[in-house]
């Protein structure tokens, strides 16, 4: 439980470390504000058009199976603390768990998904 | 009650140490990238530039905080402040050195790599909260390096895990009591530092925040202050992944004659000094080019390495009977 106590203490204690560096600057800080100052920087030259629009997101196939990976991660980590007291049993499944996730990287791979377009 | 006093104590343990190792690290980066470059590097202010940093931070404190009229408020202040708490909360599972360790969590690289990976999402919302066009194509662009390293990172880790049977960093670093794991997981260390290179934007990897084709990425519209905290987080980031990978690969702070801590401090400055070499000397990758890297080889790899450990410890357990 300490263990805990003390994140929930760093949790908030940062957030509060952010909040208490943007006080010191207020105090130094001039504040005059104008137009000019006040508009979108972007590259230099005045912006055109929307910003927020739809755009293709090349890798929208990359991260869905990065979802996948990633929720495989989660098995392997506990079975990988485990895996000296498992022994030769814990080793061949999950040689059958990788094979089966080696097989579906080759058959994403393959349909040419892992492919900027 | 005691706990939170605990727990405050060490907070600010752990900002004095990231604040002061931040101040020499980014006159240490100025100075290492001149000698790459065969210039002077900061020489001016305060003996050999040293105060440079100092003064830098006076001069960016005392800068008028400019929120962009037709940026998004909320998310765009959010990000600003929120951008440390996971680089800072990262620090808890840490040892030092010896009995140093101010949680030492049943699974604290687990929770690291979790927290860890947080940061990207700030630095996301910084692009998506600044309404221009660069900084939200910067912040995709962190998105796509997210969903890339970070598998082989994990990976790469899973090897360390098996061969000291635990999460616990204290204990990782008592299985290496008499080998390196670096020794043991070379392939691991290496994509482990390729990934954390990732993780940290930096490097060949700085594709989200690249000047010359997207001005300053995420981080275009924010001045004074505010841009202070990411410059912050990058390096207190960059602090804690050399540490985990002093803890994990380099024997954490073991180490003959010296006291503990200095080992580790040592060992973690000398993986800074190397993404500092990688970064100052490799020119940028592109963004394409860096997903087919990771997902192509990397990750192929890092699963063989898995199996061969696997195998290995299965051979070395069949011979010990």
């Amino acid at each position: 439980m300490r263990d805990y106590i003390i994140i929930g203490v760093f949790l908030i204690a940062s957030a509060v470390f952010g909040i208490l560096l943007l006080l010191i600057s207020t105090l130094l800080r001039p504040k005059k504000p104008n137009k000019e100052k006040l508009s979108t920087y972007e590259c230099g030259i005045e912006t055109k058009g929307p910003t927020w629009i739809r755009f293709n997101v090349s890798y929208f196939m990359y991260a869905l199976i990065f979802m996948l990976f990633d929720i495989e991660t989660v098995f392997l980590l506990p079975w990988a603390v485990k895996f000296r007291a498992l022994g030769i049993f814990a080793f061949i499944e999950m040689i059958i768990f990788i094979g089966i996730l080696i097989i579906g990287l080759w058959y994403v791979w393959k349909e040419a998904v892992l492919k900027w377009k | 009650m005691e706990n939170i006093s605990k727990g405050l104590v060490y907070f600010l343990y752990v900002v004095a140490f990231v604040l002061l190792n931040i101040m020499y690290l980014i006159y240490l980066e100025r100075k290492f990238s001149a000698f790459l470059q065969q210039r002077p590097g900061p020489n001016r202010v305060g003996p050999r530039g040293l105060m440079q940093t100092l003064v830098d931070v006076v001069k960016l404190f005392s800068k008028e905080d400019i929120i962009p009229e037709k940026a998004d408020r909320w998310v765009f202040r959010l990000a600003s402040l929120l951008v440390m708490v996971p680089a800072l909360l990262v620090y808890v599972v840490l040892p030092f050195g010896k009995n140093m360790v101010i949680a030492d969590l049943n699974l604290g690289l687990f929770y690291f790599l979790a927290v860890a990976s947080l940061s990207s999402v700030f630095v996301l919302m910084a692009g998506w909260g600044s309404r221009n066009k660069f900084s939200l194509l910067g912040g995709m662009r962190v998105v796509a390096q997210v969903i890339s390293y970070e598998i082989p990172m994990i990976f790469s880790l899973l090897g360390i895990v098996m061969l000291s049977g635990s999460l616990k960093m204290t204990e990782i670093v008592s299985a290496q009591s008499k080998v390196w794991f670096v020794f043991l997981q070379p392939v691991a260390f290496v994509i482990y530092f390729i990934a954390a290179t990732a993780e940290l934007n930096r490097g060949p990897f700085d594709l989200p925040e690249g000047e010359q084709e997207i001005i300053a990425g995420p981080f275009t519209e924010y001045s004074g202050i505010r841009y202070i905290m990411f410059y912050m987080a990058e390096y207190t980031h960059m602090i804690a992944v050399s540490a985990l990978a002093t803890t994990l690969f380099l024997g954490g702070p073991s180490g003959p004659v010296l006291p503990s801590w200095l080992w580790f401090i040592l060992k973690t400055y000398f993986m800074i000094l190397l993404f500092m070499l990688v970064r100052w000397t490799f020119p940028r990758i592109r963004l394409d080019h860096m997903m087919n890297f990771n997902w192509k080889y990397l990750i192929p790899i890092s699963l063989a390495n898995i199996l061969l450990t696997g195998i290995g410890i299965q051979i070395f357990q069949l011979m010990k009977g």
